[in-house]
């Protein structure tokens, strides 16, 4: 995969921020952001949001065999991640010695996603980590 | 619309085809079709060509003059258009001629399909593959296909109880039928146990749940349904065809354990075709992955959404039993020529329905049905056709 520059910029703020839309006429929620409600189409009210990123893992994989740009990352777990405000991500979930499980909570992490070689430009976005059950004892 | 047949079919020899070039396979299967079909040049009135990635396998884009021209049809001049719809560009080519003809507009009508996987690294090709997903959403973030089917599976075995060991089966059902099977890429009889222990991929899902990287090509002639006795002594009817789309990535789906556009597709099929499920004798349906047949023939209407490790486990798909799945060995061990699959579903089912598949002829093979996904499921195209 080669995402050139322009390509990577114009989605900085989706991938630093997770910043989608949200349509006051069906109360949906989308990320990354759509210029056109699958609702309600021609009668959306779109509004930007910022989404907080916290959410739950709907479903999820361990990779051992990658594409060249995360072979030297396997083996690692993707999930699809249910976003408290609704939308469902794909993501990366790091830091769970543990494993990953289904409905299991999860946070946003700011981490580098990948880099084109030594010179290129080195892509950041959001990566998710467990958050961690609060002792109680 | 008027009725539409099959009047010809052809399909290469799948798997690493190092001897081969896109335009080798795909010029032979054409003749193959052609001559099946007993047509000659002037009598073709256009083309259509299912191949997902040219630009990226072999470095060539304008797939359609390529063909046309190295089939011999270029002083024709007839119109000759590239279809893609990733791994459903085969079945989506088959759609587009099947259109032309019952229009009206046209007559007689190749439909092929065509991939050449093998002439870059494994790397190469999976990174392809992988546009079939949703490049900014799902790949960016370390997605391979594998990895949005394993997560599919995951769910799956999580609400219904299903096993690796039942997905398994698949592969070991799809090997068996791809030995009597001379196209075939393996003719290799494999065992829940070789499943099980092949190299972990995309957990659950091993090396043997996946379909292959494969070379290929397949091409069927369509012509109006009342020429079609003139033109062939065994024309196939082509009684449904239908296509549905879904969201590009796999997690703005309703509902992670269905293929939605499978399930809008096949309702829109059966109503055509005025036929059941049950109806169905032989199917060729979309198992890039051993649970995307577990998926498919539960979305298709032949199993109740759940069942389908269940059915599988009780040989309730294997070659013979009143609903055979996969007899050419499907993508899992015929071999996956992305492009190509959809039409080589149509040639499985053609020599099913005219008694022509050898070894593993089905007896009084009446309807059959063809199943073909672009992507995860962005989009389902699917064919029933009759004696």
């Amino acid at each position: 995969m080669t995402t050139h520059a322009p390509r990577f910029w114009r989605c900085i703020p989706q991938r630093y921020s997770l910043i989608g839309t949200h349509c006051t006429s069906c109360n949906e929620s989308f990320f990354p952001p759509r210029n056109i409600c699958p609702n309600c189409r021609r009668g959306a009210q779109l509004e930007e949001c910022k989404f907080k990123g916290t959410g739950t893992v709907i479903t999820y994989t361990t990779i051992h065999n990658a594409t060249e740009d995360f072979d030297r990352l396997t083996p690692y777990h993707l999930a699809i991640i249910e976003l408290d405000e609704g939308p469902r991500i794909t993501g990366q979930i790091v830091s769970a010695p543990d494993g990953v499980k289904i409905g299991m909570r999860v946070r946003p992490v700011f981490r580098i996603l990948g880099k084109e070689g030594e010179r290129g430009i080195i892509y950041y976005g959001t990566k998710f980590a467990p958050i961690e059950e609060t002792c109680c004892d | 619309m008027r009725p539409v047949s099959i009047i010809g079919v052809g399909c290469t020899k799948f798997g690493e085809r190092w001897d081969a070039s896109l335009r080798d396979m795909v010029a032979e299967a054409g003749i193959m079709a052609i001559e099946d079909a007993c047509v000659t040049g002037e009598e073709i009135d256009a083309l259509y060509v299912g191949n997902m990635s040219g630009g990226r396998f072999v470095e060539q884009e304008h797939i359609g003059a390529l063909i046309s021209d190295y089939a011999g049809l270029s002083r024709l001049h007839i119109p000759s258009t590239r279809v893609e719809a990733a791994c459903a560009s085969g079945g989506l080519a088959l759609r587009q001629a099947v259109l032309a003809v019952a229009s009206g507009y046209q007559d007689v009508v190749i439909a092929a399909g065509v991939e050449k996987m093998t002439d870059v690294s494994s790397g190469t090709a999976a990174d392809a593959l992988a546009s079939a997903a949703d490049r900014e959403w799902e790949c960016f973030f370390g997605a391979t296909f594998p990895a949005l089917y394993a997560m599919m599976a995951r769910l799956h075995m999580r609400r219904f109880g299903t096993t690796h060991e039942q997905m398994a089966m698949v592969a070991v059902k799809n090997h068996h039928h791809a030995c009597f099977n001379p196209i075939a890429q393996y003719h290799m009889e494999v065992t829940v146990d070789d499943v099980e222990n092949s190299p972990m991929v995309a957990d659950p899902l091993h090396v043997l749940d996946c379909s292959p990287i494969s070379d290929g090509a397949a091409a069927v002639i369509l012509a109006p349904t009342e020429m079609a006795g003139r033109l062939s002594d065994t024309p196939v009817r082509i009684a449904a065809s239908s296509q549905a789309s879904d969201t590009l990535a796999l997690h703005d789906r309703r509902d992670l354990t269905t293929l939605d556009a499978t399930v809008h597709a096949a309702r829109a099929a059966f109503s055509q075709a005025g036929i059941e499920p049950k109806q169905v004798d032989v199917a060729e349906v979309h198992d890039c992955f051993t649970i995307g047949e577990i998926l498919a023939i539960e979305d298709l209407g032949f199993f109740e959404k759940g069942q389908g490790g269940i059915a599988t486990e009780e040989g309730l798909t294997a070659l013979g039993s009143s609903l055979s799945v996969n007899t050419s060995g499907g993508l899992k061990a015929c071999g996956h020529p992305v492009g190509a699959t959809g039409i080589k579903q149509a040639y499985e089912i053609v020599l099913q329905l005219r008694g022509e598949a050898g070894r593993r002829q089905l007896e009084e093979a009446e309807i059959g049905l063809t199943h073909n996904v672009g992507g995860s499921g962005g989009t389902a195209i699917v064919h029933i056709l009759s004696r």
